[in-house]
């Protein structure tokens, strides 16, 4: 078959999809999901994963008013760089996405309600693609506020100077780096961890082995670190960590690639497990007996 | 429309869960109208009804609904509405939302998805409940909440496993008139339950399972008829028994006739039933004996199943 069938029968495909009908329906998925599951008191813990750093840093600012000489600017944002890269980066985003993501079908599966789901006339792939999507809208709602806090918390205490630091010096940068960084832990643990929940009953052991697998990806040859969604992540963080000794692991970058490269391998292991999910959820049966 | 795509269509299809049967070669074809599946606990019912629904894949063979397989959902899930036996919902969900959240997924408007939603809640007798949380329902409630949703958006399918479950005598006789109505409508309603006598009052025609096989397929009567083993009793009202249990006892194939207590009928077991019937003509037509009544006492899907099956036909 030559390249120009191939695309003619693309199109032709194409031309035949509802692709209004999918739009509808994943704007209906994302609502469902986010109004039935993500907004609830069960996930308070997960704002409060979100929120520590920002409570920290307002103790910080209300303990510590006095010391706001241009020095310290520099240290906050070392301070910064670590609670966005080792703490969110490692722990907070990677935690409520493990138990964000795990639950959108796991959680149908233990409450006996995913029958629901496959009675309706939605193509399966549209649903994995509604519920990432539900997922994805609350996870980064949820850091990058606090993110954005973070930085306003941490800048706000030194008046014009943190003023002038963050919209005329490399504060605002750094921001819109945290916020891409965030979007993409997102978008990267998000995609891993639906494939895990649809590919396990119990997906918390695979989370921690996960886990482990971010932590050691970069003492792998480089091809094996492509598949950490970490390694992409680092590439873009704006500040670099001066830190040392066995903890040097979690912020070392072993080969640099371009920003644009890291966003699109990001995107793409990103695809790719989503298109793994797409596949798994096609094969999978109702059976709660088995839960 | 050909035959086919007006069908359902279950060809050799079996169903193993690891090394445990579901259902072994089922191979059958329905047209419109009320089928019931009937068999005990474990038999294959919901099986048969998870494949048909794509909810669970078969292990072998293939089955078609009206023409079209689960694997087009788009399609597939507009002619069919399944009412499943899981008593369970999504938290914090209305009886209203339930309805009209799906129908939404249909591809329907806000205006056409709440028409068809108040229709849906009217017809189960949902309405008056229907903004309270589906969580304070009682099980009847829960039951035709679930009914509503499945007949919602005008299916040509209907699949319902023991849909009579739960609810009270009124509810269960405003169930068994829909599911009449929706037939008559030209359409496939295919019913699970172990409530035989209604069963064998609405069913166009019979399924009946055990252990994974079907074991009987067809109209209650026609199937009846397959069943050589038992001979068939027919019940007969009538002036002089004593006369006609004596002529009855002079047929080969007649195997016992049973004078009745009250002495006013026989009760004739013949392996030939239409051979008694021309004998009890002639014996009408002479004068002898003065018939009040006839009538098969043995054709009602609860006979056929203890013949079949060998059980009374418990909880299914």
């Amino acid at each position: 078959m030559s390249a120009q069938d191939l695309v003619a029968r693309a199109q032709k495909w194409s031309k035949e999809q509802p692709w209004r009908l999918f739009g509808s329906q994943i704007f209906i998925l994302v609502r469902n999901e986010v109004r039935r599951n993500l907004f609830t008191r069960r996930r308070i813990w997960i704002y409060l994963l979100a929120l520590i750093p920002v409570l920290i840093i307002l103790t910080h600012v209300i303990f510590d008013r006095s010391n706001t000489d241009q020095a310290q600017i520099e240290n906050d944002t070392q301070v910064l760089a670590g609670i966005v890269q080792l703490y969110y980066l490692r722990l907070g985003i990677f935690f409520a996405c493990m138990a964000i993501f795990t639950w959108l079908f796991r959680g149908e599966m233990v409450e006996r309600t995913l029958h629901y789901q496959f009675l309706v006339p939605v193509r399966r792939e549209i649903l994995v693609v509604g519920k990432f999507l539900a997922g994805v809208a609350v996870t980064i709602a949820l850091f990058e506020t606090a993110v954005v806090a973070c930085v306003f918390l941490m800048y706000s205490r030194f008046g014009s100077a943190g003023k002038s630091y963050v919209l005329d010096g490399p504060g605002l940068g750094q921001l819109g780096s945290y916020l891409l960084v965030t979007a993409l832990a997102c978008l990267g643990y998000g995609a891993v961890f639906l494939a895990l929940s649809v590919l396990f009953k119990n997906p918390i052991i695979p989370g921690v082995v996960i886990m482990g697998w971010e932590a050691i990806a970069p003492i792998f040859p480089a091809w094996a670190q492509r598949l950490s969604v970490t390694f992409y992540l680092k590439h873009l963080c704006p500040v670099s960590l001066p830190i040392r000794g066995p903890l040097a692991i979690f912020t070392i970058v072993a080969e640099p690639v371009s920003p644009l490269i890291a966003v699109l391998g990001l995107l793409c292991l990103t695809i790719a497990t989503l298109a793994l999910s797409c596949f798994l959820i096609h094969r999978m049966e109702i059976t709660y007996t088995a839960e | 429309m050909t035959p086919a795509a007006r069908q359902i269509v279950f060809e050799n299809v079996s169903k193993f869960y690891g090394e445990v049967l579901g259902v072994n070669k089922v191979s059958f074809s329905l047209a419109p109208g009320i089928t019931s599946l009937v068999g005990p606990n474990g038999s294959g019912k919901t099986t048969l009804m998870n494949l048909l629904t794509g909810l669970i894949r078969p292990s072998q063979g293939a089955i078609y609904v009206l023409g079209l397989t689960p694997q087009q959902p788009i399609e597939f899930f507009r002619q069919v509405g399944y009412c499943t036996q899981f008593d369970s919902f999504p938290p914090g969900t209305t009886g209203y939302d339930f309805i009209y959240w799906p129908l939404r997924l249909h591809g329907f408007g806000r205006d056409q998805a709440a028409k068809l939603t108040n229709e849906a809640l009217e017809r189960a007798g949902m309405a008056q409940v229907a903004r309270r949380k589906v969580a304070g329902y009682s099980k009847g409630m829960r039951q035709r909440i679930r009914l509503a949703q499945a007949i919602a958006h005008h299916p040509s399918v209907l699949v319902l496993d023991e849909p009579l479950n739960g609810l009270d005598p009124m509810a269960r006789a405003e169930s068994i008139a829909l599911f009449e109505a929706i037939a008559k409508q030209g359409m496939h309603v295919i019913i699970s339950s172990h409530i035989l006598e209604e069963v064998d009052r609405i069913s166009d025609r019979v399924v009946l399972m055990s252990s994974g096989y079907v074991v009987a397929e067809g109209q209650i009567r026609e199937v009846r008829k397959e069943v050589h083993d038992h001979p068939m009793q027919i019940l007969v009202r009538c002036s002089n028994a004593a006369r006609l249990a004596a002529a009855a006892f002079e047929l080969d194939h007649v195997v016992e006739a049973k004078i009745l207590n009250d002495g006013h009928g026989v009760l004739v077991r013949t392996r030939d039933p239409e051979q008694f019937y021309l004998l009890l003509n002639k014996i009408v037509s002479g004068g002898l004996v003065e018939v009040d009544a006839v009538a098969p006492a043995d054709d009602d899907v609860n006979s056929i199943y203890q013949y079949l099956i060998g059980s009374d036909g418990g909880p299914a």
